[in-house]
């Protein structure tokens, strides 16, 4: 994708990642009016593209809103001019996550991608089980909180007697495969 | 009718019950599921959020393995694999440059199709009328809200599914099956997705929104089709109940459940037994 602004390299990455052109935005407020989860944010959507627009990608790389984001699609489905914001919360999610610079009280939720990818990358599918004690072993290891640890604990025998725990989880065969995908992709650059 | 399939990590997972469900469905319906060969996860939400390459590559290969199946049709139930498999596929129908670099990642030629259907799809495939003539046991009783969730109709640049802002397809099938489906303002709101364990606060607020919701309007059950819809829907609904001092008992049934329901099949062969919430009350 072609990018005009130029204004900062930041700006450029965002705008190539999410295929959008910042400045199209006019500031209606369908994305926030729209967004469940506008009310957890620190910095709503809407302004989030504001802080874009002038030059401020600091500002929201360091906002509480990127982690709240559930991606929904709602403000990209409703935006009038086009502008892929669910995208482009994604693209700075993942500028964030690059530079390590991610708000404290946000870590959990990274903690959680990070592990999902670090399951597929090993096994090619889900290992829910796996999954769930590498993403909570990481919160402990990280906060020390023993509420959480346990926290739905008790759902492992409901689930059990429902045939819904795979104590082995499935892999995909040629695991070779997937791995050099994940290096390939990881190493290449942002496009 | 013979499908290519892609089950996806959470059919193969703890929802396999809706895996169950829509394969005796389907068969009882006469359509044959062709399982993609060693596919591997589409990446889902922690891809997209933190890699966008990798989020292209991964539905890239298996769009590949489809291909080299000779499937030109892949029909992938979980709205989250399908939204990622159509993204994948339009960002390079759109860039030339883009397949020959995803075919070099993934180490196969990543063809121009195959097409992604959904569940909704595939029956719509099977046709209304079919499901009408095959109907055995009306849903007379039954009056759901058909709950369409984010990734079925959104974004529909990349979906290209029903009304992104009231769908109605679900209804149109509950119909056939003699349900009375209700009207309601909560069918495409978000039931806060793969946040289930990260951000547990912000799934049981929205998704207790939605059963309150669909109580408000009279349905008596609610109607999906997604795997994570129905996690935080059913497995969830005690907790979110509780958050707002109330108790919904409403069942979560799959779309597959209530075509199956009508054709005659029970509810253990399409493991409806294995909710959280079954009618009358929990599990």
């Amino acid at each position: 994708m072609e990018t005009t602004s130029g204004a900062e390299p930041v700006t450029s990455q965002i705008e190539s990642l999410s295929g959008s052109h910042l400045a199209e935005c006019y500031q209606c407020g369908k994305c926030t009016a729209g967004c469940p989860v506008a009310a957890r944010m620190d910095i709503p959507p809407t302004r989030l593209i504001r802080l874009l627009q002038l030059g401020d990608s600091e500002s929201a790389l360091r906002s509480n809103s990127i982690w709240q984001c559930v991606s929904c699609q709602t403000c990209t489905t409703r935006c009038p001019k086009s502008v892929d914001c669910a995208g482009v919360l994604d693209a700075l999610r993942q500028i964030a996550f690059e530079r390590g610079s991610l708000p404290p009280a946000e870590q959990r939720t990274v903690l959680f991608q990070k592990a999902f990818l670090d399951n597929i990358r090993r096994h090619g599918r889900l290992n829910e089980i796996e999954l769930i004690a590498a993403f909570k072993g990481a919160v402990f290891f990280r906060d020390r909180n023993l509420g959480f640890l346990f926290r739905d604990g008790g759902l492992a025998p409901q689930l059990a007697r429902r045939h819904k725990l795979h104590l082995v989880g499935e892999q995909a065969k040629d695991r070779g495969v997937v791995a050099r995908i994940f290096a390939r992709a990881t190493d290449g650059g942002a496009r | 009718m013979n499908l290519g399939y892609y089950p996806g990590c959470a059919l193969h997972g703890s929802s396999n019950d809706y895996e169950q469900s829509l394969r005796a469905c389907l068969g009882a319906l006469g359509v044959t599921l062709a399982e993609i060969d060693d596919w591997i996860c589409c990446g889902a939400t922690s891809a997209h959020s933190l890699n966008h390459k990798l989020a292209i590559a991964l539905p890239a290969r298996n769009l590949a393995l489809a291909g080299r199946q000779g499937l030109g049709e892949m029909f992938a139930p979980c709205p989250m694999c399908s939204m990622q498999l159509l993204r994948a596929s339009q960002a390079m129908a759109a860039d030339h440059r883009l397949r020959e670099e995803m075919s070099a990642i993934v180490e196969a030629e990543v063809p121009s199709g195959p097409r992604v259907l959904n569940l909704i799809q595939v029956f719509q495939r099977v046709g209304l009328d079919t499901l009408k003539a095959a109907v055995k046991a009306p849903l007379k009783d039954l009056k759901p809200a058909c709950y369409y969730g984010c990734l079925l109709v959104r974004p529909p640049v990349v979906v290209d599914f029903d009304d992104a802002e009231q769908p109605q397809s679900m209804e149109a099938i509950a119909t056939a099956l003699g349900a009375k489906p209700v009207e309601w303002g909560s069918k495409t709101e978000c039931c806060g997705a793969g946040m289930t364990m990260a951000k547990a606060e912000t799934v049981l607020e929205l998704s207790g929104r939605i059963l309150a919701s669909a109580v408000a309007r009279g349905a008596n059950c609610l109607v999906v089709a997604c795997p994570m819809c129905h996690v935080n829907l059913d497995m969830k609904q005690a907790e979110a109940a509780r958050r707002l001092n109330t108790k919904f008992d409403l069942p979560v049934y799959y779309l597959s459940d209530l075509v199956g329901m009508a054709l005659g099949l029970s509810a253990g062969e399409l493991g409806v037994d294995r909710h959280f919430v079954v009618a009358g009350g929990a599990n």
